[in-house]
C-alpha cells in the first residue's frame, strides 16, 4: 500500500520524520518497505512566475523567459511551448539538482550560454524535477503558489510503502493507516466531514436491491446522483491518485478509486440508465452465464460466482470487477454508485476461479467490516455531488441482512497480565484503546468493554484487544523474562537421538550425508529395476504436481543416491560414500500413507586415493557388510545375511539383511544395468536399513556379560571344503559348542595347490570357559570334535 | 666358596661384553644378581659359613655384587645412548604426506537444525516430530486458517491426489511444521516444551532465492502463566546463542492466525551492523523467526482451556541461517547434493 506523508495529514497531525514514523509503523506490525522522498533535493527550486516572454534573437525554437523568482528577476533561454506570462511556474537556479529530460540521469544545474544568450536558471518540467515522466512542457503551477516559496513546500512530500499483513485490510487505506499514525504518536485523528445536499426524489424511485445471495453479501448501499456531468477529476485528486500508484480516468471512477484509497472500501458506480428493469440482484452466477467485464474479456461463471446483475443480465462480477455494459461513459447522466460487503471467502474463491484480481478484490477477500461500507458510500457520494455537479437522489438504499448487534468485547488488567507479562492501569489499557478509535466504557467488574470498530474486522476476542494495547505501548516495553514454568516428563521423540547416533557413525565411516527431495515418477522408479516389466510399489500422486518427475511420493530413497553419486562422478569427485535418512511414503487406504524412515548409503569404487605408501583395502561387498555389521553391532543387533532377490542388486553379490527372521534391508552391489541407466562406472555398493525397525530392535535391553577370569587359549584350523559352502554353515557348527567363544576367518584360498571346485579356508577358534582355566586335553577334545563335525556334514578335509 | 664367587665374577664379565640390547642385560642382571642368582645365594646363606671364612667370603661377595651392579648400570646406560645414536641415524621424514583418512559430513541443513535443537533442548525443550503428508485440518483449520482465509495465499500447497467419498481433496504435502503443534497440544497435557524440526514443501518455481522443499523449526511451549515476556526472554536468548552474544533484537508486531498477539523477531545485521547492506536489504535488520502467543481458538480446538493455560509458539526458517551465515548465494545448492558444495560445511 502506498500511503502519501501529506494525504495522511489530512486526517492526523504528525511532525515526525519520514524515517522515524516509518520506524514506528514498522514495529507495530505495518512494515515500511521503502520510503520515496518526493522534493527532498529540491533545495535551489523555488515558485516563480513568468514576467515576460520574448524571442531569442539566435534561434527560432528557443524562448527567454523573465522569471520573477520573489528577489528579482532573471532571464532564462527555455524550449517550452507553454510558456504564457503570468504562469507560476518551478524556477531553479544553479546548483539546482534536476533529472536530465533526455539521459534520465540526476545532474547539477550550471550556468550557461545557450546560442549566444547566458541562462543561469531553468523552468522545470515535471520530469526534470523527477514528479513524472512528462516532459512535454513546463509544469504550471496552481495560482495560490506564492512567489519565492520553495517548491518543496507545495510539493513536497514522503510516499511510504507498507506491506499489510492479511488481517488488516483496513490498512489498505490511508484512513487505516492514518488511525495507526495517531495511536503510535497520540495524537487525534479527524474523520472528514461526509455531508452533502439531498434532492426530494428519494433514491427509491430509481432502483431497488435485492440480495439473493446473503451469505455471499452481507451488505448492500447504494446512492443514485442524477445530473452529473462527466470530466476529468480535480488536479489535486489526479495527483494523490497517481501518488497511490492508480491511472486518473474520470471524475466519477476517479472519486470511487479515491474512496476505496482513503477508507479502504471498494465502490462501483453503474450507469443508472443501463441498470435494466430499474433492479440491482445480487445473486449467484447461473451456470455457463456469461458477460463482457471493462477489460473488455468476455468471462464465464459457474454457480461459485456471486454477480451483481439487473432484471434480465449479470452487470457486474461483485466485488472483482465490473461489466462493460453498465460502465460510466462520457455521455453518462445518472449513476448508481454501491458500496457493499462481500463474504470474503466469496470473493476469494471467484477471484481464483476466473484467474482474475482487482484492488477491490484484494480488499473484499482479506475481509472488510460492513460498517465501512456506509461511510465510505457517503463520503463518495459527497464528493461526486461536489465533482460531477450532479444532485444526489434522497436517501440511501441499505440492505443489510448480516446486521448483527455485536457484543461489546471486556479486558481487564488480568488479561493484560497474563498475555504480556506486564501490570497495567484499567485507565492506560483504556487510553491505549481509545488512541485507536475503539469506543470504550468502563464494566461493572473492573473492565472495559470495547465496541466493534466500524472500520475494522480483525478485534473478535479479548486476546485481540491485548495485542492492541501491546502494539500501542510498544512491545518494546515488554520485558525479557525467561520461562521459569515445570518441565515436561519424558524425552520426546526417540528416533530423534536415534537418527543422529547413525548419522554420527555414518560420518564417522567417511559417508557424506545428502538430502534429496521425496517426489519422483514412475519412469525414475523403473530405472531402479534390472529386469524392465517388474511389476512398481503402489506410490501416492500430487493432485498438482509441478512437473512430471515430481508427480508421486517415493516409496525408495535409491534413486536419490543414485543420481547424486552419477552426478557427483561427474564431476570427478573419487571415492564416494553417501547416505541419507529420510522417509519414504507407503500408501494406505483412508489414512495418511505410512512414512517409514530409512537408511540408504551408496559408495563407489571409482580411482582408489593415490597414496605412496600402501595401498588401501577395497571397496567390496565386504567393505559395505562390514560397515552394517558394525552399526548393528553397536545397537546389539546381529543380522544374519541371506540371499536375496532384490530388483536393483546384482545376483552375484547381494543380501537380505534379516534379523529374527524379519527382514530390516539389504546390501550388494549394484546390478549393471541399473548403473548404466544411472551413468555411474561399476561397481558401485548399495546398502539399505529401516530405521523404523532397528529402533525397535534397538530398543531392546541390553544384559551384561561377565568378563571371564580365566585366561583363553587359541587354535588354528585350515581345511579344504567345496566352493558352494557357505562360511555361515560352519559358522552355525562351531557356535553349537559353549566353550568357542570367537571365531575369526584369517584365510580364504582357491587357486594354485588347492584342487578344482574346492577353497581352503583357514580360522582361528578361541576356547574360553567361564569357569575354570581349561586344560589343553579339554580344548583338544572339544576340538576334535568339531573338525568331525565339520568333516561329517560339510565335507570338510583337515590340511595339515 | 670363594672359588665360586671368583667363577661367577669372571664368567659374568664375559658375557658382559657380548651383551648388545637392553633385553640380554636384563636376562644378564636375572642370572647374576636376581634372587635366584648363585652370588645371591652365597650372600644369603653366609650363615652358614664357619665364621673364619665368613669376613672374607662375605668381603668379597660383596665386592663382586656392587662391582656387578655399577658394570650393570653402566652397560645400561651404554646401551641406551648407542641406540639413541642409532635413532638419529633412522630419521623418517615427517613431512611426508599423513595416512589420508575419509571422513563424511553431515548435511549443512541436519547440522544447522541440530545446531537450533542443541540451543533448545538446553533450555528444557524436546524434540518432536510429525508426518510430512498431512491433512489439511491440521495444516491450515485447527491453526485458525479455514478454507479461503487470506493468510492461506501465502502457502502455495502441494496436494496429495486422494479424494474422500465427498470428493474432498484433504491431504497434501506440509507446507509448515506447525501443524506438529496441534498434533502435541492433542496428545500432551500442558507442561508442554517442544521444539518440531522438519522438511516443509511449496508449490513453487525453484530460483536462486526459492526453493520448493526446505526446512522449519517450530516451536511451543504451553503451561499456565506463560506470557509474551517468556516469549521474549526465550527467543531472545536464543538468537543471541546461535548469532552471537552481542547481537542486538528487535521485537517488533506481526501477524499470523495462530498466534495472538503476533510477533516477528530480527537481529541487527551482522555484515553491516545495522547501517544497511546487500544482505538485510538496507534495513539493517535480519528477520530470523516469527512467533506469537498461541491464539485462544487454537488452544481450545486441542482441548486446552485457554482461560487456564497460556503459551508461545514461534517458527524460523532453517537455510536461511546459513545463507546468511556463509555467503550462499542460491538456495538450490542445498539439495542438489555436489559434493563440491556440501564438502565446504
Ligand atoms: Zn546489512
Amino acid at each position: 500500500m502506498k500511503v502519501p506523508l501529506k494525504w495522511l495529514k489530512d486526517y492526523v497531525d504528525t511532525d515526525i520524520s519520514p524515517e522515524e514514523l516509518a520506524e514506528k509503523l514498522t514495529l507495530a506490525g505495518l512494515e515500511v518497505s521503502a520510503i520515496q522522498v518526493i522534493g527532498g533535493n529540491w533545495e535551489n527550486i523555488v515558485v516563480g512566475q513568468i514576467a515576460a516572454v520574448n524571442p531569442h534573437p539566435n534561434a527560432d525554437r528557443l524562448r527567454l523567459a523573465t522569471v520573477d523568482t520573489g528577489k528579482g528577476q532573471q532571464t532564462v533561454v527555455c524550449g517550452a511551448p507553454n510558456l504564457v506570462v503570468g504562469d507560476k511556474i518551478a524556477f531553479a537556479s544553479a546548483g539546482a539538482k534536476l533529472i536530465d529530460g533526455h539521459t534520465g540521469k540526476a545532474e547539477e544545474l550550471k550556468p550557461a550560454k545557450i546560442r549566444g544568450v547566458a541562462s543561469e536558471g531553468m523552468v522545470c518540467s515535471e520530469k526534470e524535477l523527477g514528479l513524472s515522466e512528462n516532459h512535454e512542457g513546463i509544469l504550471v503551477l496552481p495560482e495560490e503558489f506564492q512567489v519565492g516559496k520553495h517548491l518543496s513546500d507545495y510539493l513536497g512530500d514522503a510516499i511510504f510503502d507498507i506491506d499489510i499483513t492479511p488481517n488488516r485490510a483496513d490498512c489498505l487505506s490511508v484512513m487505516g493507516i492514518a488511525r495507526e499514525v495517531a495511536a503510535l504518536t497520540a495524537k487525534p485523528f479527524r474523520m472528514p466531514d461526509l455531508s452533502y445536499p439531498e434532492s426530494s426524489k428519494s433514491v427509491e424511485s430509481y432502483a431497488a436491491v435485492e440480495i439473493k445471495a446473503p451469505d455471499l453479501c452481507p451488505r448492500y448501499c447504494a446512492t443514485v446522483i442524477d445530473g452529473i456531468v462527466i470530466g476529468p477529476s480535480p488536479g489535486w485528486m489526479q495527483k494523490r491518485l497517481a501518488a497511490c500508484g492508480a491511472r486518473p480516468i474520470n471524475n466519477i471512477v476517479d472519486v470511487t478509486n479515491y474512496v476505496m484509497l482513503e477508507f479502504g472500501q471498494p465502490l462501483h458506480a453503474f450507469d443508472c440508465q443501463q441498470i435494466r428493469g430499474n433492479k440491482i440482484i445480487v445473486r449467484r452466477a447461473a451456470a455457463g452465464e456469461a458477460m463482457y467485464t471493462l477489460d473488455e474479456q468476455e468471462r464465464k461463471f459457474d454457480s461459485d460466482i456471486l454477480l451483481i446483475a439487473d432484471a434480465e443480465r449479470p452487470i457486474a462480477v461483485a466485488g472483482i470487477m465490473g461489466g462493460l455494459s453498465s460502465e460510466v461513459r462520457d455521455y453518462t447522466t445518472s449513476i448508481l454508485l454501491e458500496s457493499a460487503n462481500f463474504s470474503q471467502a466469496a470473493i476469494h474463491r471467484g477471484s481464483q476461479n476466473l484467474k482474475l484480481s482487482s484492488e477491490a478484490s484484494v480488499r473484499f477477500e482479506k475481509g472488510l467490516n460492513p460498517g465501512l461500507a456506509m461511510m465510505a458510500l457517503k463520503r463518495a457520494t459527497q464528493l461526486i455531488a461536489q465533482l460531477g455537479g450532479g444532485k444526489v437522489a434522497g436517501g440511501i438504499i441499505d440492505v443489510y441482512p448480516a446486521r448483527t448487534a455485536k457484543k461489546p468485547l471486556s479486558i481487564n488488567g488480568h488479561n493484560v497480565r497474563r498475555l504480556l507479562g506486564i501490570d497495567l492501569e484499567l485507565d492506560q489499557i483504556q487510553r491505549c484503546l481509545e488512541l485507536l478509535g475503539l469506543s470504550c466504557r468502563k464494566g461493572d467488574s473492573n473492565n472495559v468493554l470495547v465496541g466493534d470498530p466500524w472500520w475494522r474486522n480483525d478485534i473478535n476476542c479479548t486476546a485481540d484487544l491485548v495485542e492492541e494495547v501491546a502494539r500501542v505501548t510498544g512491545y518494546d516495553n515488554i520485558p525479557e523474562t525467561m520461562l521459569s514454568s515445570s518441565l515436561p516428563s519424558g524425552a520426546g521423540s526417540l528416533i530423534v537421538s536415534f537418527r543422529q547416533e547413525i548419522s554420527s557413525f555414518m560420518v564417522a565411516c567417511g559417508f557424506q550425508e545428502i538430502i534429496t527431495y521425496p517426489l519422483t515418477s514412475p519412469e525414475i522408479m523403473q530405472k531402479l529395476s534390472s529386469s524392465p516389466g517388474t511389476a512398481q510399489p503402489e506410490m501416492l500422486k500430487i493432485a498438482n504436481p509441478m512437473s512430471r518427475d515430481l508427480e508421486y511420493l517415493r516409496t525408495s530413497l535409491r534413486m536419490g543416491v543414485l543420481s547424486v553419486l552419477s552426478r557427483n562422478q561427474r564431476s570427478r569427485e573419487n571415492n564416494i560414500r553417501l547416505f541419507e535418512i529420510a522417509k519414504v511414503f507407503l500408501p494406505r487406504p483412508q489414512d495418511l500413507p505410512l512414512e517409514n524412515e530409512i537408511l540408504c548409503g551408496l559408495v563407489d569404487t571409482v580411482a582408489p586415493e593415490t597414496y605412496w605408501q600402501s595401498k588401501p583395502a577395497p571397496v567390496d561387498f565386504y567393505f559395505v557388510k562390514g560397515m552394517v555389521e558394525t552399526l548393528l553391532a553397536r545397537f546389539g543387533i546381529k543380522a544374519d545375511y541371506l540371499y536375496g532377490h532384490d530388483v536393483t542388486l546384482s545376483p552375484a553379490g547381494s543380501a537380505d539383511v534379516v534379523v529374527d527372521s524379519v527382514k530390516i534391508g539389504v546390501i550388494g552391489e549394484v546390478h549393471p544395468a541399473v548403473l548404466m541407466r544411472f551413468d555411474i562406472a561399476e561397481p558401485a555398493f548399495l546398502f539399505e536399513l529401516d530405521v523404523d525397525k532397528l529402533l525397535t530392535l534397538a530398543s531392546q535391553p541390553l544384559i551384561y556379560k561377565t568378563i571371564s577370569k580365566y585366561p583363553g587359549t587359541t587354535r588354528d584350523i585350515a581345511m579344504l571344503l567345496d566352493t558352494g559352502v557357505t562360511y555361515q554353515k560352519i559358522v552355525d557348527i562351531v557356535k553349537g559348542f559353549s566353550l568357542v567363544s570367537d571365531m575369526q576367518l584369517f584365510d580364504l584360498y582357491v587357486g594354485e595347490q588347492i584342487p578344482e571346485g574346492k577353497k581352503s579356508l583357514a580360522f582361528r577358534l578361541t576356547y574360553q570357559s567361564a569357569d575354570q582355566t581349561l586344560k589343553d586335553e579339554e580344548v583338544d577334545k572339544v576340538q576334535k570334535r568339531i573338525i568331525e563335525r565339520l568333516s561329517k556334514e560339510l565335507g570338510a578335509v583337515l590340511r595339515s | 666358596m670363594l672359588d665360586q664367587v671368583e667363577e661367577v665374577a669372571s664368567q659374568a664379565n664375559a658375557e658382559l661384553q657380548k651383551i648388545a640390547s637392553l633385553d640380554e642385560l636384563e636376562g644378564w642382571r636375572v642370572r647374576y644378581l636376581g634372587r635366584k642368582s648363585k652370588l645371591i645365594n652365597i650372600l644369603r646363606s653366609l650363615g652358614d659359613v664357619p665364621i673364619e671364612e665368613r669376613r672374607t667370603l662375605g668381603a668379597r661377595a660383596n665386592q663382586v655384587k656392587v662391582g656387578l651392579e655399577s658394570r650393570f648400570t653402566q652397560k645400561k646406560e651404554q646401551i641406551e645412548l648407542l641406540k639413541n645414536q642409532s635413532l638419529e641415524l633412522e630419521k623418517i621424514d615427517v613431512t611426508l604426506p599423513g595416512q589420508p583418512y575419509q571422513v563424511g559430513r553431515l548435511h549443512l541443513t541436519t547440522r544447522t537444525i541440530k545446531e537450533i535443537c542443541d540451543i533448545f533442548i538446553s533450555l528444557g525443550f524436546q524434540i518432536v516430530e510429525g508426518p510430512e503428508v498431512e491433512w489439511e485440518h491440521y495444516n491450515f483449520e485447527a491453526l485458525n486458517m479455514p478454507a479461503e482465509h487470506p493468510a492461506r495465499d501465502g502457502f502455495a500447497t502441494l496436494w496429495a491426489d486422494y479424494k474422500t467419498e465427498t470428493g474432498a481433496r484433504p491431504m497434501l504435502m506440509r507446507t509448515h511444521t506447525s501443524p506438529v503443534q496441534i498434533r502435541t497440544m492433542e496428545k500432551a497435557k500442558p507442561p508442554i516444551r517442544v521444539i518440531a524440526p522438519g522438511r516443509v514443501y511449496r508449490y513453487e518455481a525453484t530460483d536462486a532465492t526459492h526453493e520448493w522443499m526446505f526446512s522449519q523449526v517450530e516451536g511451543l511451549a504451553v503451561d499456565k502463566n506463560i506470557t509474551m515476556a517468556d516469549l521474549k526472554g526465550t527467543l531472545f536468548e536464543f538468537a543471541r546463542r546461535l548469532f552471537g552474544q552481542d547481537r542486538k533484537c528487535r521485537f517488533r508486531v506481526d501477524y499470523f492466525p495462530f498466534v495472538e498477539p503476533g510477533c516477528e523477531i530480527a537481529i541487527d545485521c551482522f555484515v553491516c551492523g545495522g547501517k544497511g547492506c546487500r544482505l538485510c536489504g538496507s534495513s539493517g535488520w535480519i528477520e530470523i523467526l516469527g512467533a506469537g502467543m498461541v491464539h485462544p481458538e487454537v488452544l481450545r480446538g486441542c482441548g486446552i482451556d485457554p482461560e487456564e493455560y497460556s503459551g508461545f509458539a514461534f517458527g524460523m526458517g532453517v537455510e536461511r541461517i546459513p545463507i546468511l551465515r556463509y555467503g550462499i548465494d542460491d538456495i538450490r545448492l542445498f539439495y542438489n547434493n555436489d559434493l563440491r558444495f556440501l564438502k565446504q560445511f
